[in-house]
């Protein structure tokens, strides 16, 4: 899934200087189940936003409603007509999500209100570790399903650097060393072999370095010819 | 066009002694060029650092330019943290355009230790693949991208850094075996204060016959206080600082003194060791002991090379 983080609350109210009727939007897919942009932190975000404008002595109107998915444009088609009356509608689904509605409804002002952080997912109840960057180009056969790309700190494709200590990575005591966990993983299966070859240079042109992605799939477009 | 004198003192099998240079926070290096020459009769070639820990510094490569005019023998770090493929090519050709002829492949402490924390890590290739990238461009004459080099490169002397204290130990004989693979002719070591550790991780570099494929350098660093060895022992990565050792520090009158004399012991021992080819000292921010210890362990006069 998709994991971000809310934004702080005093970020949010400085961008919505200047409005007055707001939405604060919560999305259903990904960022409900990180608990971070759902219906109850849209709700929650609403009431904390209206009682700060109450505080200042701000007129205006702080709202709050979810959508199931953002990144969709039928969802956005679907619920468009709910978010006439307002002149801000503070997004907290991810980076797509806010981007998908902003095409879709050029007309309206949709600002982030939360910081889209990883793909990843959840390694025990209230933590979410980051797993895959969208390479473009999978390696997790080689390495039996942890991802260097992603896990270690440098994306080394022959590591472990010289950081690694007590399984740890140098960055930090936080952060696994994702080449001793491939190495231990190895190890156990007796596929050791898979760390002898120098692996070549990755090509980055798959990932976002090698600009813009776009996706056809020509069978199921609606005008296609 | 001949081989650098680093390579010849090692092929000859002289027990070779390098230096260190740590490029200045600035564009002033008269400091660096004063150590340089204080050790020149004492080192057979320099590694100068390459923003080391990832600290803005003045460019190894631009260093090496005045070491080579004074004429002396620099060997260029290239990390692969801040430059990417055609960054790091270029710079290597650049650099061996006006004589450089050493070079060591790294990895590079992540960005976060340094003071531009929120700078990109590249890591466009990692320490290994650049380093058989150099090898391909210097033996097959080709760049990383499989365009042909106009004009074959010059015998170029290719290292790389091994971390004998870093983990899983068992697998760090074996990434010994795949830099050689990738075309480490001399590898240098993280600083050695552990040394039964290096002692154990040598004997399986010897049972796996790596000593005779490439020419094993020991890194030794000469402790200034105890500060200086709590400070590498809990902040610097990748490196073993034994409490002995800061026992026995405290147990001296004459601290300094006594961080030469472990210097000098660790060399000395190193010199026993089958399979250890010379030593790299790196006393940065005292470059002024390496004669004294250099000759306090024997290694004074430098062999002459024909």
């Amino acid at each position: 899934m998709i994991v971000g983080e809310r934004k702080p609350l005093a970020e949010i109210a400085e961008m919505l200087k200047g409005f007055k009727k707001v939405c604060v939007l919560g999305c259903g897919t990904c960022v409900t189940v990180c608990l971070s942009g759902g219906e109850k932190e849209a709700a929650e975000t609403a009431a904390a936003l209206s009682l700060l404008w109450q505080k200042e002595g701000k007129d205006g109107e702080i709202k709050t409603g979810t959508m199931l998915r953002q990144c969709e444009y039928e969802y956005i088609d679907e619920y468009a007509g709910r978010l006439e009356e307002y002149d801000a509608i503070v997004s907290l689904a991810c980076g797509v999500g806010v981007q998908a509605m902003a095409t879709r409804l050029p007309d309206k002002i949709i600002l982030p209100g939360l910081n889209t952080q990883f793909m990843g997912y959840p390694v025990e109840q209230g933590v979410w570790k980051e797993n895959c960057l969208g390479c473009g180009d999978c390696v997790l056969d080689l390495t039996l399903g942890i991802c260097p790309i992603t896990r270690c700190s440098k994306s080394m494709l022959n590591g472990p650097c010289g950081g690694s200590q007590d399984g740890k990575c140098e960055v930090s005591k936080d952060v696994d060393c994702a080449w001793h966990l491939i190495y231990e993983r190895l190890l156990k299966m007796n596929m050791l072999e898979r760390m002898e070859a120098v692996q070549p240079p990755k090509d980055w042109s798959k990932s976002h370095h090698g600009s813009v992605r776009t996706r056809v799939r020509e069978d199921v477009r609606v005008d296609s010819q | 066009m001949t081989a650098s004198n680093l390579q010849k003192m090692l092929e000859s099998g002289n027990f070779a002694v390098s230096g260190e240079l740590g490029p200045p926070k600035s564009a002033d290096i008269t400091q660096l060029k004063h150590h340089a020459h204080d050790m020149r009769n004492h080192v057979d070639a320099y590694n100068i650092t390459d923003n080391q820990t990832a600290i803005v510094r003045t460019s190894s490569i631009g260093v090496a330019a005045t070491l080579i005019q004074m004429g002396l023998e620099p060997t260029v770090q290239m990390t692969v943290r801040d430059r990417n493929r055609i960054c790091l090519q270029s710079d290597l050709l650049g650099a061996v355009s006006f004589g450089v002829r050493n070079f060591l492949c790294l990895q590079g402490d992540h960005a976060k230790f340094g003071n531009e924390p929120g700078s990109k890590n590249v890591n466009d290739v990692d320490s290994m693949q650049w380093l058989q990238a150099v090898k391909n461009m210097r033996d097959e004459g080709v760049f990383i991208g499989g365009e042909k080099l106009e004009h074959p490169l010059p015998p170029i002397f290719i290292g790389a850094v091994v971390n004998p204290f870093a983990d899983p130990f068992e697998y760090r004989p074996y990434r010994l075996a795949k830099k050689i693979a990738a075309g480490a002719q001399f590898v240098q070591t993280q600083c050695i204060f552990d040394i039964d550790r290096f002692e154990r991780w040598m004997a399986k570099v010897r049972e796996l016959g790596l000593h005779k494929k490439v020419h094993i350098i020991g890194g030794v660093t000469p402790i200034k206080s105890i500060g200086a060895a709590r400070y590498m022992q809990n902040n610097v990565s990748g490196m073993i600082v034994p409490e002995e050792l800061i026992t026995r520090l405290k147990g001296a009158q004459d601290k300094k003194q006594e961080g030469i004399n472990i210097a000098v012991e660790t060399i000395q021992r190193l010199r026993e060791i089958e399979g250890v080819a010379g030593v790299h000292i790196m006393a940065i921010a005292w470059e002024e002991v390496v004669p004294e210890i250099v000759e306090r362990a024997g290694l004074y006069p430098r062999p002459a090379l024909a």
